[in-house]
């Protein structure tokens, strides 16, 4: 019996309580990066003749009585307190005249067979003042995100994807990075802090660069799309999606609105 | 010692539940991402300071949980050197493989990103464990060995209550299986499915339907069935049984935890799941359990009446002979 219980014992101990690993396992650089934002849509693809590239504009305009964004309440973590404590929800960024910021636009459909090599650059994803930085972005399928804790604060990067492979990553050391590639296209994918319940951003990728996300003004821009007729889709975290069709011929530029109601 | 530190098991069992539903309440699942470390740091070595957000719920869990763990070795352990009756000492080693397993899925499910799969077993299991070390600690009590007083002798057998036996045994399975629905709705993200309380939609049932609406409603149709049950219950213990106090106590126990249960979830739909009403109703849920299983056990006592000659136990303890003879004496057979 006194076996029986020691291997017991043991076996118990090693699953409640084994560990002693390397506090910094996950610490892949613990070199700060600067924070950056979502890359815009590019100027003009590779085999996407310049010369004849058209550029869909427009604007985001929210129509209705917007909600004013509330103060969020960060006292579970005393660092995201005194480091940012007029953080706001921003769920439904609406500026002067209606305009609706992180509204994430993109070319739905009309690109054919055309394929666009993913850019090495890496897309940004900053934790600081225990927020994410963009909030809403774009990228492309094996263009490498790069997700960095700017914070002296523990945070923890869970991606969500339903089409990818869900992921979630440990950064409590101030300066870690990681980087991330996704496989499939899929919009969007939220991502979230589980420690801090209030931080979430999304993320949009595709095979291709046409896309934007609306600055606070409500505009985007689509530059160097290939004479075609393209399906614009305009997606919003709360207020949900709105497609529209528009045809650009060579060197055309062409102005789209949305409108979304609260 | 020995009744005394089980039903100190007993206790941090349900603590333990308790925090587990602040984990779920709170959103905190996966906010430590690896297992069974901590960010890397061995978990016992993690930094209170550190205890921050989503982590304070989810780290305490795991402490809480691995310190419940070690008592359940140690209760195994005592177990398996005093305990005369086999099936006793069978029940520590049944609790200890629970929550060694209880742990394990703890783990799969943080390292899977919560499957609701897991973590309804991880939720069901923990209501298992709970029921095991309450069963431990009750019959390795004073009350349960001398049996309350109700212990057939060899010229007196004693009337069994058959009716009370049954609907107890179904009382108890209906709750667990309440739980475990309870515990689906929890974990598939359905308790504000149906956003109302009494009603659900303005309605008695609900005019559309989805499988988180049939979740949700499930568990209301269940717990009208559990409230049902334990009135039927009481009602008998009452009526028919009354003088017993082994069997009034719990009895009254359970109407009052069935009361605050009912209470707890109505607020728990009419808050949108304020974290601690939500984890409060899971942990009612649990003792409401267990005080039916309490009873249920106390019910069926007289069938437990001999059960200690069954299977040969020779102590290793040799303070035990002279604590198992006076036992003995005292006619102590179960």
């Amino acid at each position: 019996m006194t076996r029986l219980s020691l291997a017991a014992c043991a076996a118990a101990a090693l699953l409640v309580a084994c560990g002693g690993g390397n506090q910094n396992q996950n610490q892949q650089s613990s070199v700060p990066a600067s924070s950056g934002a979502a890359a815009p849509s590019a100027p003009a693809a590779p085999g996407v003749d310049p010369a004849t590239a058209a550029t869909v504009t427009g604007k985001v305009k929210f129509e209705g009585t917007a909600p004013a964004p509330q103060p969020i309440k960060l006292s579970s973590d005393p660092y995201c307190q005194k480091a940012n404590p007029g953080l706001m929800t921003e769920t439904e960024v609406v500026g002067k005249d209606g305009a609706l910021g992180n509204v994430f636009i993109y070319v739905k459909d009309g690109l054919g067979n055309r394929t666009f090599p993913a850019p090495a650059t890496p897309v940004v994803l900053d934790q600081k003042g225990c927020h994410y930085t963009p909030h809403v972005f774009g990228i492309q399928v094996g263009q490498p995100l790069q997700i960095v804790n700017s914070d002296d604060t523990l945070h923890n990067v869970h991606g969500l994807p339903k089409a990818n492979k869900e992921f979630n990553q440990g950064q409590p050391i101030q300066g870690m990075k990681m980087t991330h590639t996704f496989s499939t296209k899929e919009v969007m994918i939220p991502f979230k802090c589980d420690v801090h319940g209030w931080m979430n951003a999304w993320i949009g990728v595709l095979d291709h660069p046409y896309y934007a996300v609306t600055s606070a003004d409500g505009s985007f821009s689509l530059k160097g799309l290939p004479p075609g007729t393209y399906t614009i889709e305009a997606w919003h975290e709360k207020l949900g999606t709105q497609t529209q069709t528009v045809t650009v011929a060579e060197k055309e530029s062409k102005d789209v609105q949305f409108t979304f109601k609260g | 010692m020995l009744p005394l530190f089980a039903a100190l098991v007993a206790a941090s069992t349900a603590l333990l539940i308790f925090a587990g539903g602040l984990v779920t309440s709170t959103g905190s699942g996966l906010s430590v991402p690896d297992w069974p470390n901590t960010y890397g740091w061995f978990m016992w070595a993690f930094p209170v300071s550190k205890m921050v957000g989503g982590i304070f719920y989810e780290h305490l869990h795991r402490l809480v949980a691995s310190t419940v763990g070690f008592l359940i070795v140690v209760l195994a352990i005592w177990l398996a050197r005093v305990e005369p009756r086999r099936w006793v000492r069978r029940l520590g080693y049944l609790a200890l493989g629970a929550v060694i397993t209880q742990g394990i899925l703890g783990g799969i499910t943080v390292l899977w990103y919560l499957p609701d799969a897991v973590s309804i077993a991880h939720a069901s299991l923990a209501q298992i464990v709970f029921c095991l070390t309450t069963t431990i600690a009750l019959v390795t009590s004073h009350g349960w060995k001398v049996g309350y007083g109700q212990l057939p002798t060899s010229n007196v057998q004693l009337p069994r209550d058959f009716t009370l036996e049954r609907i107890a045994i179904i009382t108890t399975v209906v709750i667990f299986t309440q739980i475990v629905i309870g515990a689906t709705m929890r974990h598939t993200g359905a308790g504000l499915a149906i956003p109302d309380f009494p009603l659900a939609f303005g309605h008695l049932i609900p005019p559309h339907w989805d499988p988180k609406i049939a979740i949700h409603f499930a568990h209301r149709v269940g717990a009208a069935t559990v409230a049902l049950l334990i009135l039927a219950t009481t009602a008998h213990v009452f009526f028919h049984q009354g003088r017993r106090a082994e069997l009034r106590r719990p009895s009254i126990l359970l109407l009052v935890l069935l009361a605050l249960q009912i209470t707890l979830g109505a607020l728990t739909v009419l808050s949108q799941k304020q974290f601690l009403i939500n984890s409060l109703h899971v942990v009612n849920g649990a003792l409401v359990l267990v005080t039916s299983l309490v009873l249920t056990l106390r019910v069926h006592r007289a069938r437990f009446a001999g059960s200690a000659t069954h299977g040969a136990f020779v102590p290793r303890d040799p303070a035990y002979a002279e604590s198992r003879t006076a036992w003995t004496r005292r006619g102590a057979r179960a």
